[in-house]
């Protein structure tokens, strides 16, 4: 008894997801180099850099889709280094894409059940169908869950891809560019989404280009700039870092300009 | 909703193999019964096919290589080892399958054109392959004896036999198709089709779903191979692996509709009527492989989604029938 009560208490400390030294080589290319970070449970990070600086690339190896080239990673403490997506899948993360990928002849509500079916809660048709209407519902696409996927607007397919991703109920989301393309009152529904799929205790990190939408809603923000990590901390603490000024910014009074926003939209 | 309201889909199918059956057995005319023989072999292969093609997105031009393959191996064991017509089809569905587990593990990994090249090989090297074995009888084939056919009641009811043991399995592949279509699975296969990446990062295992697609999609010409040729009599390398029974399978299933479960028996019954038409008729005769050929042009230009799929989007009210 006692036991099991330490497993579980080493299980609430241990973070969701660690990463240890990953590097991924393209030929002579350093697009991540060797990033070292934690994750705790029941957070918001936030990923931010400048453009081809190495985000999506450490998306996409930390859910399988490249091999790294150095390093490992656990997911859940479980080391899962070179796993595969679908595998990763199994272990209960979830991702969405920066480039949205919608099952275009599927319906709407069939495209969810794809992650409800397929995700680590296995479950079968008619419990995948009920978890997406549910999903439906959460984020704003209800009405048009008979629709086909193809026939979606720009915003509803990002909305697609977030349904997607939360019915497979995972314990990790990677929301890539989830912004990108909305317009200011889709981004402020989205983010609300986002706040409200943390509070239902899914852990994320999302990469943003919506500056002051990131600085809003993360909890801890990492800092990318050619592959490798070049600052870390609270979203204030990022905003006054000068290396990520210098190499971001560029401006330091954009950053103040930034937080300004951050404190009314907040 | 009822339950036998949530399998409607399944009726009009069930309904057209039955219907076949029922009328050739009405009219008892053994032309008619010849002529719906080959009506009913089409709807079982390109139901076969469009597990494939339709469902899970894989364009293959070797689909036939399974039936000649399943043919030649039952034909063999009935002729040269005396097996039964039964355990021989078994046999034959067993031996394709076998194939297409080890070529899904060869070249389902490949994507979209290169799959379909690399199937083109794989006809042309089966085809190679048969007329030089010789303990299939090499070029020349192999012949039954036509004692056989006494353990049938003879060969007029041989013949008859087999019509209703194809309708049997046609209406077992089309059974299948729609248990697929319509379960866990076949939502898998359907992702792929749609985005193979996509789906994997949902958590479809697509190699070994495509694998077991393309495995389930080759028994069924496996099965109904050695069926045809025990009826025929005798089996040749050119009879079992015409690489244009493929081309006009795609046809068929692209015309109904692929990725429905009535687009491939509508397709394959209307090319079969068009093209005993076309056979008999002075003009096209020679020419019917060119008339397939332009048939499959016009599909693929102004109604991809074939006839099922185009009334389909069409006409969403009937979606819960036509599936």
């Amino acid at each position: 008894m006692t036991r099991t009560n330490d497993i579980r208490r080493i299980n609430d400390i241990r973070p969701i997801l660690q990463v240890e030294g990953v590097s991924k080589h393209f030929g002579g290319l350093v697009a991540v180099d060797k990033v070292t970070f934690d994750l705790p449970e029941g957070q918001i990070l936030g990923l931010i850099g400048p453009n081809g600086a190495g985000k999506t690339t450490l998306f996409n190896v930390i859910n399988g889709v490249y091999p790294a080239t150095e390093g490992r990673y656990f997911f859940r403490g479980k080391e899962v280094t070179g796993s595969k997506t679908y595998q990763m899948a199994h272990l209960g993360l979830a991702r969405t894409h920066q480039v949205v990928k919608p099952l275009d002849e599927l319906s709407v509500r069939e495209n969810a059940m794809v992650g409800a079916c397929f995700g680590h809660k296995d479950y079968n048709l008619s419990h995948a169908a009920r978890v997406a209407d549910e999903v439906l519902e959460f984020v704003g696409l209800a009405d048009r869950s008979e629709q086909l996927a193809g026939s979606l607007n720009v915003a509803q397919k990002k909305r697609l891809e977030m349904a997607r991703a939360l019915s497979a109920q995972p314990y990790l989301l990677l929301l890539d560019e989830a912004l990108a393309g909305l317009n200011p009152s889709e981004i402020t529904a989205m983010l609300d989404t986002i706040r409200k799929i943390r509070d239902r205790g899914i852990t994320i990190i999302m990469i943003e280009h919506v500056m002051h939408a990131i600085m809003n809603v993360s909890e801890h923000i990492l800092v990318l700039n050619f592959g490798a990590l070049i600052a870390e901390g609270t979203p204030e603490e990022i905003a006054n870092n000068e290396q990520v000024i210098e190499a971001y910014l560029g401006d330091p009074k954009l950053a103040e300009r930034l937080m300004q926003r951050n404190d009314n939209g907040g | 909703m009822k339950n036998w309201q949530k399998h409607l889909g399944l009726l009009l199918p069930v309904l057209i193999i039955v219907g076949i059956a029922l009328g050739v057995k009405i009219t008892g005319k053994p032309a008619t019964r010849e002529t719906f023989f080959t009506v009913l072999k089409a709807i079982a292969l390109a139901s076969s096919l469009n597990m494939i093609l339709g469902y899970t997105g894989y364009v293959s031009f070797a689909h036939i290589i399974f039936f000649g393959l399943g043919g030649y191996v039952g034909f063999y064991l009935i002729s040269a080892q005396g097996w039964s017509l039964w355990l021989a089809m078994l046999a034959g569905g067993m031996a394709a399958g076998a194939l297409a587990f080890l070529l899904g593990k060869a070249i389902l990994h490949l994507r979209g054109a290169y799959f379909a090249l690399a199937t083109i090989g794989v006809n042309a090297a089966m085809q190679a392959f048969v007329t030089n074995f010789e303990p299939f009888g090499g070029p020349i084939g192999m012949n039954l004896n036509f004692q056989v056919y006494q353990q049938y009641g003879g060969a007029a009811q041989a013949l008859e036999t087999a019509f209703y043991a194809l309708a049997a399995i046609a209406l077992v592949g089309v059974i299948v198709s729609y248990l697929i279509r319509t379960s866990k699975f076949g939502l898998g296969l359907l992702a792929i089709r749609e985005d193979e990446d996509a789906a994997e990062v949902m958590g479809v295992v697509a190699p070994s779903a495509k694998t077991w697609a393309y495995v389930i999609s080759a028994i069924i010409p496996g099965i109904i191979g050695p069926l045809f040729f025990f009826k025929n009599g005798n089996v040749e390398p050119g009879d079992a692996f015409p690489l244009q029974s493929s081309i006009e399978l795609i046809v068929m299933v692209m015309l109904g509709g692929q990725g429905t479960v009535l687009g491939p028996i509508l397709g394959a019954t209307a090319y079969q009527r068009m093209r005993g038409y076309l056979l008999t008729s002075p003009i096209f005769k020679d020419i019917q492989l060119s008339v397939a050929g332009a048939l499959l042009l016009l599909i693929v230009l102004f109604v991809p989604a074939g006839v099922v799929g185009w009334l389909r989007n069409r006409f969403p009210i009937l979606r819960r029938v036509l599936q």
